[in-house]
């Protein structure tokens, strides 16, 4: 059963919801292997996915999990929407709700907004990222591909590496990976380590060498161009030499060392093509992973309410 | 008309009186203070319990006019100070046109003077169209009526327009008022930096943008023997550099607004809009700095930094909606709640830093409670209490981080000029 | 809502002979062992035909293909209850594809659980032919749904629960008619 008629954000979720969302997920996964991938269950109910920002592996995820569990999915994106008129974001919100829909997938450039129109519209909200806030969807997915890999989370040892200051995805990993008992480092060019990190239970290391130290997992995120132009590190040859991810760097890792990455990947930056390649990542597994993972979490919100056993 | 104050405790950081007393006001004048006075048709309010103050001066808020009406205007916003207290307020001068020439000043004054319920004190541009590139002209707006300049809302990053513009002012006598923020560290920011910008994503305001202005313009201050005042002090590190900056004999002044000697950065959890504001709100320790300023005095003056916005505008996402928190009528219940009722400051005090303080930086007379003087009163009473309601506000701004608090030691009765411009007590 | 025991309406040895005797008629209406395969419908379906797949091997020797089927996502009633009860796996890892399929349930009542069955089952393939086998059917049907096996028919009214208990779910073989006694005001 989950708490609340949204997902935000896994900050204010129970270690118990995402357990529950994680198995259901198990279940939906069997689905995708079908010849026949969809299910009547979200039959009759409809789903927006609203992105405000471009995106193409997330929306899609979404809108085929939608599809899938036979939900109605309509897409709205910046370009084509009414943003660009001058709406608000609530009364986009109302005018959707208004057309009847049960189900918003929002993604945002400003942290919060998920939580404004979750606000504002008696509609399902499932945030799929906003600002540098949260991105549950991807840490649910991630944790899902952990766990189907090592059988646990708990105790596990997990590196974040890359620029944690703007990730939605290192902050949704942080909140939900220390509810399931996992331990986490991250690491990353000290100008891209948020300030205050430390308070939330996580331990910074200054070299990525530190943070890889008998890791069983490594999350790996992705450096954006732009990063370097605002002066976080000189260049993207000096980040690949020492924060990027290669075989050598792995050495230090657990020897059945997971690597994931939230992608779109840029090889050769972040992370060496050899590495993506090599058998300790999961990379391709987490995009299916994260269509499952959507049609477990549209299933419980649009199912709505308390979990229950069908009596004869 | 005649009003007779009657039992109030008198205190007036002015004419330092302490006192049970009643005040008679004819005329627009304070016709007699003293005990046991009797008057023929008075309109009499029974002020027992009540503190009686000389009427209370804002000296930092936003009144919006010209250019911004539907925020707040002339009217409106004198009308949110009288309901609030007061009985002058200083405006700043980020209007559209911006407060940077004569005619700009006389127009408010104009305004002012035809619809105010308060007096109204312009400040003025440091430089033309508040760009930071070159100098009002401010010696012009002086004559017109200003009593201090300042860029408000947008710092003169030019070090060197600072110090010509604090060489040129001190001839004038007028304060530079300074909202001490580095833009190159605050850009894009809009919480404090901390623990709450890392969990809530938001971009963060490092102390340090507040704390490098703070120094430079101490800095500058002590080269042009200029009087500075930094506007809205909100960390530790500002409070410890004037204190120190006061104890070597820079001619420096601050004030301190009270949602930031009230509230954290905590408060902005649930990305309430009305939470955003410039400076942003700090931790705990701040506040505790502040509270300790104003208890040593280092933290000369409490000013609102009233700043109305439309409800539109503040119901945008957090980083789209405008910094500001629309102040003047919750400060006196503030002041009261947050720091005489717990013993940081006395009436004496806190009221000096409504009064005299300020009135002394910007160098407006007061004369206060006395036989003679212009009636300026203001009364409150410390045990009424009230939840905030900003529908009852009589400022457009409804924007306020307050909303359904319960705060004890609302103005009841303020007097401007003679004339009653609130009140709470019926009219018989 | 309490429930009140009314009567035990199977033991333990009552249960394996009936399933016993189901299994016998499975093999007798399907001679072509070949096609043959069980699905269970979750939860107690499935141990009922995991045992009808036991009495088949010790009768004919041949272990037939046995899947699980979850039709939680297949219900008609999600939105009626406004919960979401818990999703589990189907694990139906052989083709169904020209098969003869013996879906296998504990109650049969109002046939909407088999409706939802058969819509799941479709959905991995198109089997020659489906068949249902059910320990009980207490009937009311609701959906012109008819078992091609029963153990056992007993009659009842709405007001009654069937509690058929397993001993891999719940400990125990027996089958309990339950009274619900509504809660005191």
């Amino acid at each position: 059963m989950l708490s609340s008629k949204d997902l935000l954000g896994l900050k204010d979720i129970s270690k118990e919801e995402i357990e529950l969302i994680l198995s259901t997920a198990e279940a939906m996964k069997e689905i995708l292997f079908r010849d026949i991938k969809k299910v009547p269950t979200l039959r009759g109910k409809s789903m927006v996915c609203l992105f405000y920002e471009p995106s193409t592996r997330t929306r899609t995820s979404f809108e085929l999990a939608g599809k899938y569990m036979s939900a109605d999915t309509v897409n709205i994106s910046t370009s084509t929407s009414s943003v660009v008129k001058g709406e608000t974001l609530r009364d986009t919100g109302r005018t959707i709700e208004a057309m009847g829909i049960d189900l918003v997938v929002i993604r945002h450039s400003c942290s919060g907004a998920p939580h404004m129109l979750a606000e504002e519209i008696s509609a399902s909200v499932i945030n799929a990222g906003d600002g540098m806030h949260e991105h549950p969807t991807q840490a649910l997915l991630d944790m899902f591909t952990i766990k189907e890999k090592k059988g646990r989370i708990e105790g596990l040892e997990v590196a974040i590496i890359g620029d944690i200051l703007h990730s939605r995805v290192a902050r949704s990993n942080i909140w939900g990976l220390k509810k399931m008992g996992a331990n986490i480092r991250v690491c990353g060019p000290m100008p891209l380590i948020p300030p205050n990190i430390s308070d939330l239970g996580v331990r910074v290391c200054s070299s990525v060498e530190e943070a890889v130290e008998g890791a069983d997992v490594i999350n790996v995120l992705r450096i954006q161009r732009e990063r370097q132009d605002k002066g976080f590190f000189p260049s993207l040859r000096e980040y690949a030499k020492i924060y990027g991810i290669d075989r050598e760097k792995l050495k230090g890792a657990k020897e059945d060392v997971l690597v994931i990455h939230p992608g779109p990947v840029n090889r050769g930056v972040e992370i060496t093509s050899e590495v993506i390649e090599s058998s300790c990542a999961a990379i391709e597994e987490q995009v299916t992973n994260g269509v499952a993972v959507r049609m477990a979490l549209l299933y419980l919100l649009l199912q709505g309410g308390a979990k229950g056993e069908g009596a004869n | 008309m005649k009003v007779l104050i009657k039992k109030g405790r008198i205190i007036d950081p002015i004419n330092e009186l302490d006192m049970v007393g009643d005040i008679l006001i004819e005329d627009g004048r304070i016709k007699e203070v003293g005990e046991n006075i009797e008057a023929f048709q008075a309109k009499v309010i029974q002020a027992e319990g009540c503190i009686v103050s000389p009427g209370l001066l804002d000296m930092h808020v936003h009144l919006r006019e010209p250019g911004y009406e539907a925020q707040e205007d002339i009217e409106s916003g004198t009308a949110a100070a009288a309901s609030g207290g007061f009985t002058k307020v200083a405006c700043m001068p980020n209007t559209d046109p911006p407060v940077d020439n004569a005619a700009v000043v006389r127009a408010i004054l104009s305004r002012a003077h035809q619809v105010g319920s308060c007096g109204v004190l312009p400040i003025g541009c440091i430089s033309k169209g508040q760009k930071g590139k070159e100098l009002a002209e401010i010696g012009f707006m002086v004559e017109a009526g200003i009593v201090a300049i300042s860029d408000d809302g947008k710092p003169v990053a030019d070090s060197s327009l600072m110090r010509k513009a604090m060489q040129y002012a001190k001839a004038f006598d007028i304060p530079v008022i300074s909202h001490c923020e580095d833009p190159s560290l605050s850009s894009g920011g809009v919480v404090n930096e901390g623990l709450i910008s890392t969990e809530l994503g938001l971009r963060g305001i490092p102390g340090a943008a507040e704390e490098i202005m703070v120094t430079r313009d101490i800095i500058l201050a002590e080269l042009t023997g200029a009087r500075l005042h930094i506007a809205h002090v909100s960390t530790a590190g500002s409070v410890r550099l004037i204190r120190e900056a006061k104890q070597r004999g820079v001619k420096v002044t601050c004030e301190a607004a009270p949602h930031h000697f009230t509230l954290t950065e905590e408060w902005v959890k649930d990305y309430d809009t009305n939470t955003k504001v410039n400076p942003p709100l700090r931790t705990i320790k701040d506040v505790e700095a502040l509270i300790e300023g104003l208890a040593d005095g280092t933290i000369d003056v409490i000013a609102s930094d009233h700043a109305p916005h439309t409800v539109e505008a503040k119901s945008l996402e957090y980083d789209n909606a405008p910094f500001g928190i629309s102040g003047l009528e919750t400060m006196v219940p503030l002041v009261v709640s947050g720091l005489i009722d717990k013993g940081i400051l006395s009436w004496t005090e806190a009221l000096k830093k409504l009064t005299k303080a300020p009135a002394d930086i910007l160098k407006v007379p007061l004369s206060g409670i006395a036989k003679g003087s212009r009636a300026d009163i203001t009364v409150i009473d410390p045990n009424n209490s009230r939840i905030v309601d900003p529908a009852s506000f009589k400022s457009k701004g409804k924007n306020t981080p307050f909303k359904g608090m319960e705060l004890k030691g609302w103005p009841v009765l303020t007097i401007c000029g003679g004339k009653i411009t609130h009140s709470i007590f019926s009219d018989n | 809502m309490a429930l009140k025991e009314k009567a035990r309406i199977m033991t333990a040895e009552k249960m394996a002979r009936t399933l016993r005797r189901i299994a016998h008629e499975i093999l007798e209406k399907n001679p072509d062992m070949e096609n043959l395969v069980l699905v269970g419908i979750k939860r107690r379906g499935v141990p009922m035909a995991e045992r009808l797949r036991e009495h088949i091997e010790l009768i004919e020797g041949v272990k037939i293909p046995l899947g699980i089927l979850d039709i939680t996502m297949y219900r008609d009633d999600l939105e009626a209850k406004n919960c979401s009860p818990e999703v589990n796996k189907s694990e139906i890892n052989f083709s169904i594809e020209g098969k003869r399929v013996v879906l296998v349930d504990d109650v049969l009542y109002t046939g909407r659980t088999v409706r939802a069955a058969l819509d799941a089952l479709m959905d991995f393939g198109r089997p020659s032919a489906v068949q249902l086998a059910v320990l009980i059917d207490r009937g009311h049907r609701e959906i012109p749904i008819r078992a091609d096996y029963v153990g056992k028919n007993v009659p009842t009214s709405r007001n009654e629960v069937i509690s058929v208990k397993v001993k891999e779910i719940d400990g125990v073989d027996e089958v309990l008619i339950h009274e619900k006694i509504p809660d005191e005001p």
